[in-house]
């Protein structure tokens, strides 16, 4: 059997001569050091990728890449066809896990100072594949044709016509039209199946190769600089006198953790299936919040805790200045030291980004700033709140509620987030304090002047001037002489 | 370790030279200096022909690409229903059919607003995307104010904004009464750069 294997081999090598270099890529010296658990997670990230395209050609055995018909053929793919809902899984989770994988291998490779001479260019093309892997993750979501793409798209739509001048062109080359609809999949669909992942294959190739040709980077040890003139010469002296073959002393540790990777994606679809999809994309149904996939949590709360002003200017130059940077940096800093133990700002900005993102990204997933919608209706008063009011202030409550005003403030922990809790209002304003506030707002709340009738808001001041601790009376004006307070 | 002596011999890096190795057994032939002036003759030849086929393709691949753009501006006049159904001083979240659209866009060919009438023939019509990022608004008619559930967008009963993160009020469709009935002037998706 063996025998016959090796002579099917001998066959094919010998018109496709790919052998021996197969055979010399996998034997390759590369510095011992290298063989190592850090060095793992660029690998890890092309497993994923190449878990990404099976499960993404599996997935399109079935889909319809049709507005009217898309969000149909998912819920046939999740409740119909046999292990569809795993495959669909699969595919989302994997393309979580990609995402996270890149972003580590790329927070690893800057502060072992990899980018720098001669591995520039395979940091330039790394910087293609983060874009590239967002922009799969963003047409994904679209893929994924439910009321969260529909109204993601508006939101996309939206970021690009504030571009100045050209925005309503690029609107419309997004949406392939004046609006969202049929065509507007159709294009997604393009870029998230044909265009992007061809630009990825290429260019992935190209990093690997320069992997591959420029060799691995070494261990950085602290005091030994990156010279234009000696580093390549040092780089071959330690593969010579100190290197291992890439199979199978490197390779094994990438083998393993590729493999712990995958069972990883396995484990969490069969644990917690597939993303959705939710509603429909039917563009009537607006009692919906539409909110970004993780990965893009970090935008939707910086978009939400910015000063108005400041939006339009950092979302149109920020992106450009950030690509701009990474794209310069091994040009930049392309010498010098690389090991992180000795560039205590390269430290700084991963660990500033980090947790920038992390801190982001965890608010996104309980955003204080949006109103709670249904709090007016569905979530009443707790009790205590309302023990020993007068009528009229318990009439002021229900001003509260039904006003809307429990969207937005929390009272006794409950109720939106979007305006400041107010347990003890009394004791920070003022009665005149609390009636202005009511009727001309501010600007980050409406002015209920307009639909408040005089009784209303003498009632709804009433009760707000109850809200204080036990222990300490409501603020009053110091030459009033009139205390007020219960 | 330390020291830096001698450069190694071996090369790496370097710039192809132009003899380099032939590889994998396959006969190359080094290109031959050119005696005969017209020995390429055919390869200009075909650098020439290539080039015009490529600009005469690119002209309708672009013209393709950029189709989108011709109609980025285009509105047109659409039915949203008879007055009787906005009843005077209420506002209500209606829709209409997409002017433009095609089999195939399914519940996306729909198009939410809301029809606010203030007189018998007086109207707004609203889209129901925040000016902010275009999220769904919902009005509240207890408190007289549409409420973004994004970002916290806060917008009057007339549309002005009140208060949040968006840079101008609800945007607004046109529209005219046409025997009993409401149109409003619809089709593209109301974003800053292109205002209903």
């Amino acid at each position: 059997m063996l025998d016959w294997l090796s002579k099917v081999g001998a066959w094919l090598d010998a018109r496709l001569q790919v052998g021996g270099t197969i055979r010399e890529t996998m034997a390759h010296a590369v510095p011992r050091n290298t063989a190592s658990w850090w060095y793992v997670f660029g690998s890890a990230t092309f497993v994923l990728l190449m878990m990404q395209f099976a499960t993404g050609i599996l997935l399109a055995l079935v889909y319809v890449p049709s507005a009217a018909d898309a969000w149909q053929s998912l819920q046939v793919l999740n409740h119909q066809i046999a292990f569809g809902w795993f495959l669909r899984a699969l595919h989302g989770w994997g393309s979580n896990l990609m995402v996270a994988m890149l972003l580590i291998h790329m927070g690893q490779v800057f502060l072992f100072g990899s980018f720098k001479y001669p591995r520039e260019l395979t940091w330039v093309i790394g910087v293609g594949l983060l874009l590239l892997t967002l922009g799969m993750a963003f047409t994904g979501q679209i893929m994924r044709f439910d009321a969260d793409a529909y109204w993601g798209l508006g939101i996309g739509a939206s970021i690009a016509a504030r571009v100045p001048f050209v925005g309503s062109w690029l609107v419309g080359l997004l949406l392939g039209g004046p609006i969202i609809a049929g065509q507007t999949l159709s294009r997604f669909f393009t870029f998230h199946v044909f265009v992007v992942p061809g630009l990825l294959i290429g260019a992935v190739l190209v990093h690997v190769l320069l992997v591959v040709k420029v060799g691995i980077n070494e261990w950085p040890m602290p005091g030994r600089l990156v010279n234009r003139k000696t580093y390549l010469a040092r780089y071959q002296r330690q593969v010579h006198e100190d290197g291992v073959p890439f199979v199978p002393d490197a390779f094994q540790r990438d083998f393993v953790f590729g493999a712990l990777v995958i069972l990883a994606v396995i484990a969490c679809a069969a644990m917690f299936g597939p993303f959705g999809p939710s509603g429909p994309p039917d563009p009537r149904l607006i009692n919906i919040a539409p909110k970004p996939d993780v990965f893009f949590l970090w935008m939707y709360a910086a978009l939400a805790l910015l000063p108005a002003e400041l939006e339009t200017p950092l979302i149109l130059i920020v992106p450009g200045i950030a690509i701009a940077a990474l794209l310069l940096l091994p040009f930049i800093s392309g010498t010098g030291e690389k090991s992180w133990k000795r560039r205590p700002f390269a430290v700084l900005v991963v660990v500033f980004l980090a947790s920038g993102f992390i801190a982001l990204t965890w608010l996104g997933l309980q955003p204080a700033w949006s109103p709670s919608m249904s709090a007016w209706s569905g979530t009443p008063l707790p009790p205590r709140l309302l023990q020993g009011r007068t009528p009229l202030e318990v009439q002021g409550a229900l001003v509260f509620q039904n006003k809307q005003c429990r969207n937005c403030h929390a009272l006794g922990g409950t109720g939106g987030h979007r305006g400041p809790q107010l347990d003890n209002v009394a004791v920070q304003l003022t009665k005149d304090q609390l009636i202005r506030q009511v009727l001309q707002g501010s600007g980050e709340m409406p002015a209920y002047g307009d639909h408040l009738p005089p009784a209303e808001v003498a009632a709804l001041v009433a009760y707000l001037e109850t809200l204080h601790p036990r222990y300490q009376p409501a603020a009053r004006v110091s030459a009033s002489s009139s205390p007020s307070g219960p | 370790m330390t020291q830096e002596k001698s450069p190694t011999p071996l090369p790496v890096l370097q710039e192809p030279s132009a003899g380099s190795a032939p590889c994998l057994g396959a006969l190359v032939l080094p290109p031959a200096e050119s005696q005969v002036p017209r020995r390429n003759f055919l390869l200009r030849v075909g650098i020439g022909l290539s080039a015009l086929a490529g600009a005469l393709a690119s002209v309708p691949v672009v013209g393709y690409l950029l189709s989108p753009l011709r109609n980025v501006g285009q509105r047109d006049w659409v039915r949203v229903g008879a007055l009787g159904e906005f009843p005077i001083g209420e506002t209500r979240l209606t829709t209409f059919a997409n002017p433009s659209h095609e089999a195939w866009d399914g519940p996306t060919s729909m198009v939410p607003c809301y029809v606010r009438r203030t007189a018998r023939d007086r109207f707004q019509v609203f889209a129901v995307n925040c000016a902010h990022l275009g999220c769904p608004v919902r009005w509240f008619p207890e408190s007289g104010l549409f409420m973004c559930p994004c970002h916290g967008g806060v917008y009057y009963d007339d549309g002005r904004r009140a208060s949040g993160p968006p840079p101008r009020g609800l945007f607004e469709y046109l529209w005219q009464i046409r025997r009993d009935e409401l149109w409003v002037r619809g089709g593209a998706l109301p974003t800053l750069a292109t205002p209903a």
